[in-house]
């Protein structure tokens, strides 16, 4: 099978979401449940005075701070985020208390009549007070700027965008013997079960978290769940009984992290022939009021400074700022989308301003195998790019419409982007922190269990994995068994996140199948696990950022067509073309699916989707003032996948999931910087941005 | 409270409830049927689409009160039908599904837009699923099931 395993199968799980069978967690039901709802901060800093409570009906009570019996931390990376405030709060919408009840409406009388007496105090919302500074150089650094014949700089800016996964966040949870039992819409159960273990200051067995069929995440779901979860889980813990907590969708728009507004400076020196002597790039991001993922973000997009290039010197730094705004978090790309729309932006606009041609001058720079990655690890594996260009310039005509659009000046553009991604987590991530494990159990009547913690959020874990593991043991895939992950029943094989799913958690899995294939007793209960081991070749320093960031890259070329509107500078996206390096596609559908999925993601973060604060208080409430994506909004698209397995993953797979979002932005702003003859330096373009740009340059 | 007659998925149903309740509600809460999801609760994302007189509608924007006298199809019901086998096919083998929830949403408003244009044009298959929001697929596979399910079905729309 293993030459076919591209070969697409029917999602196993998708005759259940037609027919509105599978169970997301608002979906279930518990007996005598009682509602949890939010009371949140109406301020965006200062002193919590006082709480009036209105007469409490039978029934209902309030959760807050006092209630907690361990920790009062989300367990994320740095202690910084309480579960609930004892005295300040420090943004909008930062949730105070809960409060409980068996009849909603009753919960939302009461929580609408709740008095917080507050003493507000000046808030922050300027990116000055920087939490997290990271820097590192490659080659000379920035020596070659002395000596540079010519300096040409660029600031891009990018703002908030907003997962926007169809399904609300929420739990629902229950006392159970002792033990409390979540079930959520959630990427990560041990985040959440980690988290917990902190908050209640329990032993590990007195937590249990089951993920629910999730209505897609896209990051969102990765570590604002922990929040929920603490706070329904001491809210349990005190009232011992089912609660739900559901958000509505204008609370999970207002208060859930969303991706980093940016602003990355760069600077490029330039030789005499025109060549890039060095670069220097800073990245700047809002982290909101809490550090969360910020970090880890941040260097993401810092290891993403060359894109797809290869440039020999560099001086990278940046900054993870701290605002009194809604905490930002996890999104689809991690960072790198940010990174590769100002990078891709700034090359072309260096070879507009030298007059070069902005494609050849791109392609003198595409980074090759055995090159130097920006950390000074080394690009070990085999990049396809010159080949993916030429096959995404001929599916796209670009060589002719580049050519011909912006002399016929008819408001028409087309763009190619260029970009790369990092698959797995950043560094060390996986060898020092996550350690997955994965078990593959095969009972008496010969059914293989697949014990992982790797959620399926929509992105087809759940076929995958089943797929994987019949094809390698050479057993029919109606005997492979993938359950919704619970924690009392899988180990940590870390978060489904980074795009490792399949290409970490897969690559163990496979080895665990192979096991157990050679191992095989019929009718016996037999056991395989496995855990990551780092390939001793790859080398990171955490402290100078240099080695190498990832265990392998995935790549890709995206073109997108635009026609603008001269009148209402609307943005019409004509086609997009994209061809693919994920190394071995595990089922050329989900992919594709991935694909489509991505871009649609990536071309909107380019130039529809709007997100802004005022004054700390988030502009865009729903999804009617938030607007992603109608089917009449999204270009045809086509896709082409190139084969290039990657010796570590399953059957040579890498990553996907994030690759196909990164492109989008850097592909439509160039398109429409065509089609307007403006320089584009922020996102999203929208038509007031294009007017704007048209009118006063 | 007030007394309200309707069909509902084929059976004449007689409720007192108070007619301000939604029917998403309704259908969620006192019936379990959750095959109809809330993404928005404003009439936005679609994914509360139940048929309405063969129309597709927000039930997050029907109160109970206007239920009276009507004909209320939730895909529990329309997916027993030859129609819905045909659209599940092509869901399936397009990879028009994936975190799902948005689907059965889907599945109503492409019945009630081929119920009306038995042969849509891409054009008309956007506009119909316009109000029906979903961030996974990017809607092509979506729009190429519904055309499969249009050739297939032919004659039983």
């Amino acid at each position: 099978m293993s030459e076919t395993i591209s070969q697409s199968l029917m999602r196993l799980d998708a005759p259940d979401k037609i027919a509105g069978r599978a169970k997301y967690v608002a979906d279930l039901k518990m007996k005598d449940c009682l509602f949890a709802l939010t009371v949140r901060s109406p301020i965006a800093k200062g002193k919590i005075l006082q709480v009036s409570l209105p007469a409490m009906p039978e029934g209902y009570q309030v959760v807050d701070h006092r209630d907690i019996p361990g920790e009062n931390i989300v367990k994320i990376i740095y202690d910084d985020q309480v579960i609930f405030p004892v005295d300040e709060v420090k943004y909008i919408g930062q949730p105070i208390l809960l409060v409980v009840g068996p009849d909603k409406r009753i919960v939302e009388r009461l929580a609408k009549a709740i008095k917080i007496e507050f003493r507000e105090e000046q808030p922050v919302f300027a990116w000055e007070n920087s939490v997290i500074r990271y820097q590192f150089t490659k080659g000379e650094g920035d020596a070659p700027f002395a000596s540079a014949a010519n300096t040409i700089s660029y600031t891009y800016t990018t703002g908030y965008q907003e997962q926007a996964y169809m399904e609300p966040q929420g739990f629902i949870g229950h006392y159970d013997r002792g033990k409390i039992v979540l079930v959520g819409s959630i990427q990560c159960p041990y985040y959440v079960k980690n988290a917990l273990i902190r908050a209640l200051a329990c032993d590990p067995d007195k937590v249990r978290v089951i993920q629910a069929a999730v209505g897609g995440a896209f990051g969102g779901k990765e570590e604002y769940p922990s929040l929920i979860a603490c706070e329904l889980a001491v809210a349990i813990n005190k009232i011992k009984k089912p609660i739900k907590l559901i958000f509505e969708r204008e609370e999970d728009m207002l208060v859930t992290t969303k991706r980093h507004p940016a602003q990355i400076k760069l600077a490029a020196a330039i030789g005499a022939d025109g060549a890039i002597r060095a670069l220097r790039a800073h990245v700047g991001i809002d982290a909101g009021a809490d550090i969360g993922l910020s970090g880890v973000v941040l260097s993401r997009a810092m290891i993403a400074a060359t894109g797809a290039y290869t440039i020999d010197n560099l001086a990278v730094s940046g900054d993870v700022y701290l605002t009194n705004t809604v905490p930002t978090g996890a999104f689809r790309g991690f960072g790198a989308p940010q990174m590769l729309f100002a990078i891709e932006m700034f090359i072309e606009h260096i070879a507009k301003d030298l007059g070069r041609d902005p494609l050849a001058y791109r392609l003198d720079y595409l980074a090759k195998q055995h090159d130097k990655t920006s950390t000074s690890g080394v690009f070990r594996d085999p990049i396809l790019m010159p080949e993916m260009v030429e096959k995404a310039m001929a599916m796209s005509g670009y060589a002719a419409k580049s050519e011909r659009y912006p002399r016929e000046a008819g408001y028409r553009g087309i763009g190619m982007s260029f970009f790369l991604h990092g698959c797995g987590f950043t560094g060390s991530g996986e060898a020092k922190t996550i350690k997955a494990k994965v078990k593959l159990e095969k009972d008496s009547e010969d059914l293989v269990h697949i014990l992982i913690a790797a959620v399926d959020m929509g992105q087809g874990v759940h076929t995958a994995m089943r797929k994987l593991v019949a094809s390698i043991m050479e057993i029919p895939i109606e005997t492979v068994i993938y359950d919704y992950p619970d924690t009392d029943q899988v180990p940590d094989s870390g978060p489904t996140v980074a795009s490792r799913t399949m290409m970490i958690v897969g690559g163990l899995v496979a080895r665990a199948a192979r096991a157990l294939k050679e191992s095989f007793i019929p009718g016996q209960h037999q056991v395989a696990e496995e855990q990551y081991v780092q390939p001793d070749y790859i080398k990171w320093d955490e402290d100078t950022m240099q080695g190498d960031a990832y265990p392998a890259y995935s790549w890709g070329v995206t073109v997108v067509e635009v026609a603008v509107d001269p009148h209402t500078y609307q943005v019409n996206l004509e086609h997009a073309w994209s061809v693919y390096d994920c190394g071995k596609a595990i089922d050329e559908l989900m992919v594709l699916g991935q694909a489509d999925g991505g871009l649609a993601q990536g071309i909107a973060y380019g130039c529809l989707e709007v997100m802004e604060h005022d004054q700390g208080k988030i502009r865009q409430k729903n999804l009617t003032d938030y607007i992603i994506p109608t089917a009449s909004d999204v270009p045809a698209m086509t896709t082409m996948l190139i084969d290039n397995p990657y010796p570590l993953g399953p059957y040579g797979a890498k990553g996907v999931g994030e690759l196909t979002l990164v492109g989008g932005a850097p592909a439509v702003a160039k398109a429409i910087e065509m089609a307007i003859n403006k320089r584009i330096t922020k996102i999203p373009a929208t038509p007031e941005a294009i007017m704007e740009l048209i009118k006063h340059g | 409270m007030a007394k309200i007659e309707f069909t509902l998925n084929g059976e004449v149903r007689q409720v007192d409830i108070d007619p301000t309740i939604r029917l998403l509600d309704y259908l969620r809460e006192d019936l379990d049927l959750t095959g109809t999801k809330e993404g928005c609760g404003e009439g936005e994302c679609g994914a509360c689409s139940v048929l309405f007189d063969a129309e597709v509608a927000n039930s997050c924007l029907v109160p109970m009160g206007n239920v009276a006298g009507h004909d209320i199809v939730t895909i529990e019901y329309f997916s027993r039908t030859e129609r819905y086998r045909i659209l599940e096919k092509a869901f399936l083998e397009q990879g028009a599904v994936q975190c799902g929830f948005c689907t059965p949403g889907m599945i109503i408003a492409a019945e009630s837009l081929l119920r009306k244009k038995p042969k849509p044009s891409d054009a008309e298959i956007k506009i119909g699923l316009s109000g029906n929001l979903c961030r996974c697929t990017g809607y092509n596979m979506i729009i190429a099931a519904i055309r499969q399910a249009a050739k297939e079905g032919e004659g039983l729309w």
